[in-house]
């Protein structure tokens, strides 16, 4: 038992168990597939969980229990279990400290996923079928492999400052300088910086975007494509009016997954300025209470907060896609 | 590569070759000023006394788990100082470092699956696992004999909560340093300022002389999320010097409010430096650049000419660029923070602290190593870099590898210096980690008065 | 993913691709004739890629250097001569601990492959559920998986570890892949979901009329169809896992730890050996960036392109 659970420094026995690992999975799901499969007419809610069964489990215990138990945490005062009702969002919609950060996460959800669609969109318009679509579309990719944090110490370096008279190391700063304007303090310049800030987010993101988007583009059939340019549909117009309400459902899809990512990341934030002049965000300001002031019972208010914001997405993405259904 | 030797003293049974050889294997390398050897010799192994382990019993091929915010390079010197004591027990000490631990410990005591023993970065993490999580073990009584004998009663104190003895102390800091370049001032004809009048009037005589981005002081708090820390210190340390220890520990536990006028003065007596754009912030900008400079790069300008002088910690001596020399002849070096007069020496100090989570007996004759003056001794001769000291006083400065370790040394061990613990590790976490670490980076970054930064921290303490 | 489901002229669903689109290629050189568009596409590019660049020349800069010049400095200085290259920040990064950088490696391979295999079966399953069979509850659920995308993975750290301390599993790479699954699965359903329903119902259809069931109809007619999808989406769960330090970090331990851990590390106890970290960045990038590489060809071809436009 003791070498399926534990590798110890040993290489070999670690991909060993890697394999091991796979191959259990796979015998698992092969025997799940075979049970639906077994009976003639199965009930459609047998073979419905069948299908959806394992996600479902999983997800049960591994976010729906915690979620549950973070809801009734946001009652508690601190790590106590005394309860104080709505005390945690009282505070919350009452601070000045917090109202900062929920007026800045709504900016950050209303613009940043739209700014990155949009250049991924643009983006992958532009290079699609082009002579050099694979190295640009590589060179976009290419912020997405880096890690959040990773990113973030870049950007900090694009804005980094230093004062007239000393060399600029900062390739913003330098430009401001070498354009004849004085080297300016980006991240000290409200609200400027919760927006330059974002552009690390959209930095990484578009790169997301466009990958998906450029599929739905490429899905595009000809034959509509071909019928618009027949009609004299050409440059901006195809832009416009072919090719952006092919893609409509895929265009909600990636708006709606980078919002939500927008809604859970801290990392960019805590990176680049710890959330002080006036840039934190919900999801920042939960991890500050949750693991550095060790106020679980505030932190679990904001996360539900998040879920609340979520809320009016997922009602959207619904209705959309009821449309979708209908057409179809 | 070099071999490790630990400068051979104290009592007892000599030890069996294999440190020199397990050493090796690490790569930690250490001089000490025993002579003999030089560099490279095998000479004589650091020795302790195996015999104070004994009575925990056969340890041999037990493990203890330590989990810390040490990391590269300073951890390989942790590490090996942990090589006496697993000679003599043969136990193994299994090392975690992490930067996100002061996160992630109480995830991982909530969890139920806590470290054996916890290096706690500051006081505040100590009495948090105490009251909110109800986690750490009271120090065994070898420990508290351990601290009464080798530590000030004051250090003793740090480690308490509520009347009960938890944490050992470990390595100390001293944070009363003003660092700057000992050819510069020479060149210039400057002294080493010995009073606060001192060091305002050079200030000024080197304002004058102003010159582009040159001024006398650099300074620099950005330091990821912990920004605004290097600007509490010296906060502190104004209080220590206008206001004095006592009221310098009514501040701390609140028993005066954060925003009395005492509190304010010492934040003006920061600002005649801090906030005036004739004595700020040499290389990096205007006041405001304060608050994003980073602090580990803050006090470069120095190197470059375009700042004097630059307050920071003992430990600031690592930051330096490599081939930085760091010395009274050096580079770089640095002097005492003077206070009003000559007379007094009040220090501020802070450090790390050992919490244990088990209480298997191997995971307590660690505990007793850690807090003995033999890890103290193995610590200062492992780290051959300096940029390390401890207020453990049966450590010999002799073992010190740095002349400014040395310094840093003689001022805790001095007979003048009241030391006092950094305020702000002691402050509940929603004032020493939150509101006081942003309300001074919003002290640079925006014209809020002090008046009002100290009444906003004053309204956060729970 | 479009509004129109256009005429299928054969349910054959697996059809090279090839031909169609190089003829298409050839028609449609439309976007890159315009200057303007031109002008824009590489003006983004450029944008995108310079402070990459930036960092990867500050990666072999030495430590002053890289605080008291800026980079693009190093192009001037190395015509005349004097631009200061080293290895030695990589030299740090790579064997400056006690600890070999291959095991970080092999650690991430170990914790990063199941950790997307895993998931991503499991979802393409739930989605082709949530699709094409039509059980109670399905549309509830379905908004409910969806809606889980927003609980904070931090939320669900003490309860999962837990749960792995009490059944005695902790600090194993199971814990790693069973969390990492979990995380990935309300994206990877809904995405994934999308694509499905995408399929044109008239193959499905066509297949059960041939006397196909659901798991037939899954593997012979969804799985060929989505592998762009599947690909673009290992992709993004595959970087994310990669670069994951949280989990690495809460569920893991000494001996599972991946290489990002590793390049945390690098910053230093008081965080200001940014030069190190810069090297270790391009070091973790390295294997992302050849798997993009390596599968790009599978998504640029198109969500569907086979199929739909046959």
């Amino acid at each position: 038992m003791d070498w399926l659970k534990y590798a110890g420094d040993d290489p070999v026995h670690k991909l060993l168990l890697m394999l091991i690992a796979i191959v259990l999975f796979v015998v698992l799901m092969a025997i799940i597939l075979f049970v639906v499969d077994r009976p003639r007419n199965p009930p459609r809610w047998f073979v419905g969980f069948g299908f959806t069964g394992i996600a479902l489990l999983l997800l049960l215990a591994g976010l729906v229990y915690p979620a549950l138990s973070t809801i009734w945490t946001s009652f508690l005062r601190r790590n106590s279990g005394d309860f104080v009702g709505l005390d945690n969002y009282v505070r919350a919609f009452t601070e000045p400290q917090f109202l900062i950060v929920l007026g800045n996460t709504a900016l950050w959800v209303l613009v940043a996923p739209l700014v990155a669609t949009f250049l991924g969109l643009v983006y992958a318009y532009l290079v699609d079928r082009s002579r050099f679509e694979k190295i640009a579309k590589g060179l976009v990719f290419l912020p997405m492999a880096i890690s959040m944090v990773g990113a973030s110490i870049i950007w900090k370096f694009v804005y980094e400052f230093k004062p007239q008279g000393v060399e600029q190391t900062g390739v913003l700063n330098q430009f401001m300088v070498w354009l004849g304007g004085e080297p300016q303090q980006w991240l000290l310049s409200r609200p400027l910086n919760t927006f330059l800030i974002m552009v690390v987010f959209v930095w990484i993101q578009t790169g997301f975007a466009m990958t998906l988007l450029s599929a739905s583009i490429k899905a595009i059939p000809t034959d509509i494509t071909e019928a618009a340019r027949l009609d004299g549909v050409s440059g901006f117009g195809m832009f416009w009016r072919i090719t952006i309400p092919s893609i409509r459902p895929a265009l909600i899809v990636v708006l709606t997954t980078i919002a939500m990512t927008t809604l859970k990341t801290f990392d960019i934030v805590r990176t680049m300025t710890a959330g002080q002049f006036d840039t934190s965000i919900v999801a920042l300001e939960f991890y500050d209470q949750g693991f550095r002031q060790n106020d679980a019972g505030m932190a679990a208010a904001l996360a539900v907060l998040l879920f609340v914001i979520v809320v009016p997405v997922v009602v959207y993405n619904v209705r959309q896609q009821r449309k979708v259904e209908e057409i179809r | 590569m070099r071999i490790q030797k630990f400068g051979s003293r104290r009592r007892g049974i000599a030890l069996a070759a294999g440190i020199a050889s397990t050493a090796l294997v690490l790569g930690a390398c250490a001089d000490t000023d025993e002579g003999s050897g030089g560099d490279g010799g095998d000479a004589e192994a650091f020795e302790i006394d195996c015999a104070a382990y004994e009575e925990f019993g056969d340890l041999e091929g037990t493990t203890v788990t330590v989990y810390t915010t040490i990391v590269e390079p300073e951890a390989e010197t942790q590490q090996a100082s942990y090589e006496p004591f697993e000679e003599c027990t043969g136990v193994t000490v299994e090392y975690e470092g992490s930067r996100e631990m002061e996160a992630q410990l109480p995830v991982r005591v909530q969890a139920g699956n806590p470290p054996d023993i916890a290096i706690l970065p500051q006081p505040g993490l100590l009495s948090t696992l105490v009251n909110e999580y109800d986690a750490v073990l009271p120090a065994p009584e070898q420990v508290e004999a351990n601290v009464d004998e080798f530590w000030s009663e004051d250090w003793k104190e740090y480690g308490t909560v509520d009347g009960t003895f938890y944490a050992a102390p470990l390595g100390s800091n001293v944070k009363s340093f003003v660092w700057y370049s000992p050819s510069m001032f020479a060149d210039a004809g400057y002294e080493i300022p010995e009073t606060w009048d001192d060091l305002i009037t050079l200030t000024e005589t080197i304002a004058e002389g102003n010159e582009g981005a040159t001024r006398p002081w650099c300074a620099g708090v950005e330091s990821g999320d912990a920004t605004g820390w290097p600007a509490t210190d010296w906060i502190e340390d104004m209080v220590l010097r206008s206001a004095g220890p006592e009221v310098y520990d009514q501040w701390v536990s609140h028993d005066i409010p954060f925003d009395d006028p005492q509190i304010v003065e010492a934040f003006d007596m920061a600002g005649e430096i801090l906030k005036n754009p004739d004595h700020v912030n040499g290389g990096l900008g205007g006041v405001d650049s304060i608050a994003t400079a980073s602090w580990t790069d803050a006090g470069y300008p120095i190197l470059e000419g375009n700042c004097w002088m630059h307050r920071a910690a003992n430990f600031y001596a690592t930051q330096w660029p490599e081939g930085t020399e760091v010395g009274p002849e050096g580079d770089v070096y640095a002097f005492y923070l003077p206070a009003e007069t000559t007379d007094e020496k009040p220090t501020l100090v802070a450090g790390e602290f050992i919490g244990a989570f088990t209480d298997r007996p191997e995971v307590e004759a660690f505990q007793t190593y850690l807090s003995s003056s033999d890890w103290a001794n193995a610590k200062a001769a492992a780290t051959p870099a300096g940029g390390w000291v401890s207020a453990n006083n049966g450590m010999d400065p002799e073992n010190l590898a740095t002349d400014f370790d040395k310094l840093s040394a003689e001022i805790l061990a001095d007979e003048a210096t009241v030391a006092r613990f950094d305020g702000s590790d002691l402050m509940p976490s929603a004032v020493g980690t939150d509101s006081f670490w942003s309300g001074m980076t919003e002290w640079f970054a925006s014209d809020r008065s002090t008046e009002q930064v100290t009444s906003d921290i004053e309204k956060s303490w729970p | 993913m479009t509004t129109t489901t256009p005429q299928m002229p054969t349910p054959q669903p697996v059809r090279p691709a090839s031909s169609g689109l190089n003829e298409r290629a050839r028609k449609a050189r439309k976007a890159l004739s315009n200057p303007w568009a031109s002008t824009l596409a590489i003006v983004i590019a450029i944008i995108w890629t310079v402070p990459t660049v930036g960092l990867l020349v500050t990666s072999f800069r030495p430590e002053l250097d890289i605080r008291t010049s800026g980079w693009w400095t190093v192009f001037g200085d190395a015509f005349s001569g004097e631009g200061v290259f080293s290895l030695r920040n990589y030299e740090t990064a790579l064997f400056g601990s006690s600890t070999n950088m291959i095991d970080f490696f092999v650690n991430s391979f170990v914790v990063t492959l199941p950790a997307v295999f895993i998931p991503i079966t499991i979802a393409l399953l739930a989605a082709y559920g949530f699709a094409w069979i039509d059980f109670k509850g399905r549309d509830i659920l379905f908004i409910a998986v969806f809606a889980l995308q927003i609980v904070p993975i931090q939320i669900t750290l003490v309860p999962l570890l837990s749960a792995y301390v009490d059944f005695n599993i902790n600090g194993t790479f199971w814990t790693i892949w069973l969390s990492h699954s979990i995380f990935a699965l309300p994206l990877a359903i809904f995405l994934l979901h999308n694509f499905m329903k995408d399929v044109p119902r008239s193959l499905v259809e066509a297949a059960r009329v041939d006397g196909a069931g659901h798991v037939k109809i899954f593997f012979q007619v969804m799985l060929p169809l989505l592998t762009p999808a599947i690909a673009a989406f290992g992709i993004f769960q595959f970087l994310w896992v990669w670069n994951d330090l949280l989990v690495a970090l809460v569920m893991g331990d000494l001996r599972t730890f991946p290489l990002t851990v590793r390049i945390a590390e690098l910053a230093g106890s008081r965080g200001g050996d940014w030069h190190v970290l810069s090297a270790g960045a391009f070091i973790s990038m390295v294997v992302p960036v050849i798997v993009f590489l390596a599968l790009q060809r599978y998504f640029v071809r198109g969500m569907l392109a086979g199929a739909v436009k046959g």
